[in-house]
């Protein structure tokens, strides 16, 4: 066994120490490319208190959705509540609190957390709600904002592929925000569909580095569809 | 008459220039993608990182894992790429999508723009909008001209919490096309049938009636 070897053995191994009034950034799009084994072994913890960062809060049956029935989150940072309207009903009522971000705001804040940025510019929710009382400066005669970036004290995420180093492989659209979710936490645990031993990933094709993963699991995925689309046949 | 959802967003469509790269909100933006002029070949851009949106998929091509940004099931067209939101919100961001369409509550003379939440009654969250509206230069709002009620949702000044501020100098509604200039509404064009009178009723904002108002050609 390498020192570099990032599989574990469980779900339950694979959440170790997390904590309640802990901070975890979630990948996931809807409920695309969501870590969903993660989130039930969350839900299995009973951890409370917990500060979730994902782009959704997934549907109220499944994906993050699951952690709000028992209230274990405390405060939400996303940028959708769209269609879940347990998220809705407790946002309403006061009893999460809700920090509602743009989405690219969003997606950089993850990525500059786990780039060592502790904040940056963008003209993204200036002279809207979410600029006040936050510092504005102009650049070329625009106005900027600025906003800091996020870290987790865990993130989790969903990756199609790994190998044992934890180098990794996204499909489609289940990409999304997985990749920054995974750089910005301090203890970054990656579930994926398949695992292949080391050497095997052409070193071209990894999408993310094994050095931002610290453990990895095998999981069985349900992948429920929010909106089935389809077009006929001819 | 009043513009159907289709023709909506058949008009939407003749704004589309050939090789264009364009995100397409949700609703009737997205509906403007069945209406792509022949010899026009544009790129849609879909913010959960996909370049090179497809149309439905057919029941034997379903993958949970190729979704655009409503969470619908779709396909790649060729020369499609896949990439994570940081990447697709530096696109949006840093002005390389040439058009965008989005859908609004309210937009007002100063070119500010409502579409996210309603205070009390509706949270649906501003989710890529914001980053569209700040780094697009080409925007184009589709709505209904007024409420059920009959009130106006062009603005001297928007109400409801800004997504966006003096970022919005084109309005497409079911009754007219307008531009905004110099703080106030410009009428181009009108709906087939509708008359300049009700356009004027339904515009709370200042509106400007240039002689040369044309009826839409759908």
């Amino acid at each position: 066994m390498s020192g570099f070897d990032k599989v574990v053995g469980s779900y339950e191994e694979a959440m170790a120490g997390l904590e309640d009034n802990m901070t975890v950034i979630a990948g996931g799009f809807g409920l695309c490319g969501i870590p969903e084994n993660l989130i039930k072994e969350i839900k299995r913890k009973g951890t409370t208190g917990l500060t979730v960062v994902s782009n959704n809060c997934g549907t109220d049956r499944y994906g993050l959705g699951i952690l709000l029935v028992d209230k274990q989150i405390r405060k939400m940072v996303a940028s959708y509540v769209g269609e879940n309207k347990l998220f809705e009903e407790q946002m309403m009522s006061g009893e999460l609190e809700v920090e509602l971000t743009p989405q690219g705001t969003l997606a950089e804040k993850m990525r500059a957390g786990g780039a060592g940025i502790p904040a940056f510019y963008t003209a993204t929710g200036y002279g809207t709600p979410v600029g006040e009382g936050k510092e504005v400066r102009e650049f070329n005669g625009r106005h900027y904002i600025l906003e800091e970036s996020i870290q987790g004290d865990f993130a989790i995420a969903k990756a199609w592929k790994a190998d044992r180093y934890g180098n990794l492989v996204f499909r489609k659209t289940a990409r999304n925000f997985n990749p920054m979710a995974i750089t910005a936490g301090k203890i970054a645990v990656v579930e994926v569909e398949e695992i292949v031993e080391v050497g095997e990933l052409d070193p071209d094709e990894i999408h993310l580095p094994g050095i931002y993963v610290d453990r990895l699991i095998k999981g069985n995925f349900e992948k429920v569809i929010e909106q089935r689309t389809v077009r006929n046949n001819k | 008459m009043a513009l159907t959802r289709d023709q909506l967003a058949q008009r939407v469509a003749q704004e589309f220039r050939d090789g264009d790269y364009i995100n397409l909100g949700i609703g009737i933006p997205t509906l403007a993608a069945n209406f792509i002029p022949p010899g026009v070949n544009v790129m849609l851009q879909s913010e959960n990182g996909l370049l090179g949106m497809g149309p439905f998929p057919t029941e034997d091509e379903i993958d949970a894992d190729l979704i655009n940004a409503g969470k619908q099931t779709v396909t790649m067209a060729p020369g499609a790429s896949l990439f994570s939101s940081a990447d697709s919100f530096a696109m949006i961001r840093g002005g390389h999508v040439d058009l965008t369409v989005l859908g609004a509550f309210e937009v007002d003379t100063q070119g500010n723009i409502a579409s996210y939440m309603i205070p009390g009654k509706l949270i649906k969250g501003m989710g890529g909008a914001m980053d569209l509206v700040a780094g697009a230069d080409n925007i184009i709002v589709t709505m209904t001209h007024a409420s059920k009620h009959g009130e106006s949702k062009l603005l001297q000044e928007c109400t409801l919490p800004l997504t966006g501020k003096g970022c919005i100098k084109r309005v497409l509604t079911d009754l007219a096309l307008l531009d905004i200039e110099d703080g106030r509404f410009i009428l181009r064009e009108r709906a087939p049938g509708v008359s300049i009178e009700e356009i004027v009723r339904l515009t709370a904002g200042e509106l400007v009636v240039p002689d040369d108002v044309i009826e839409m050609d759908l």
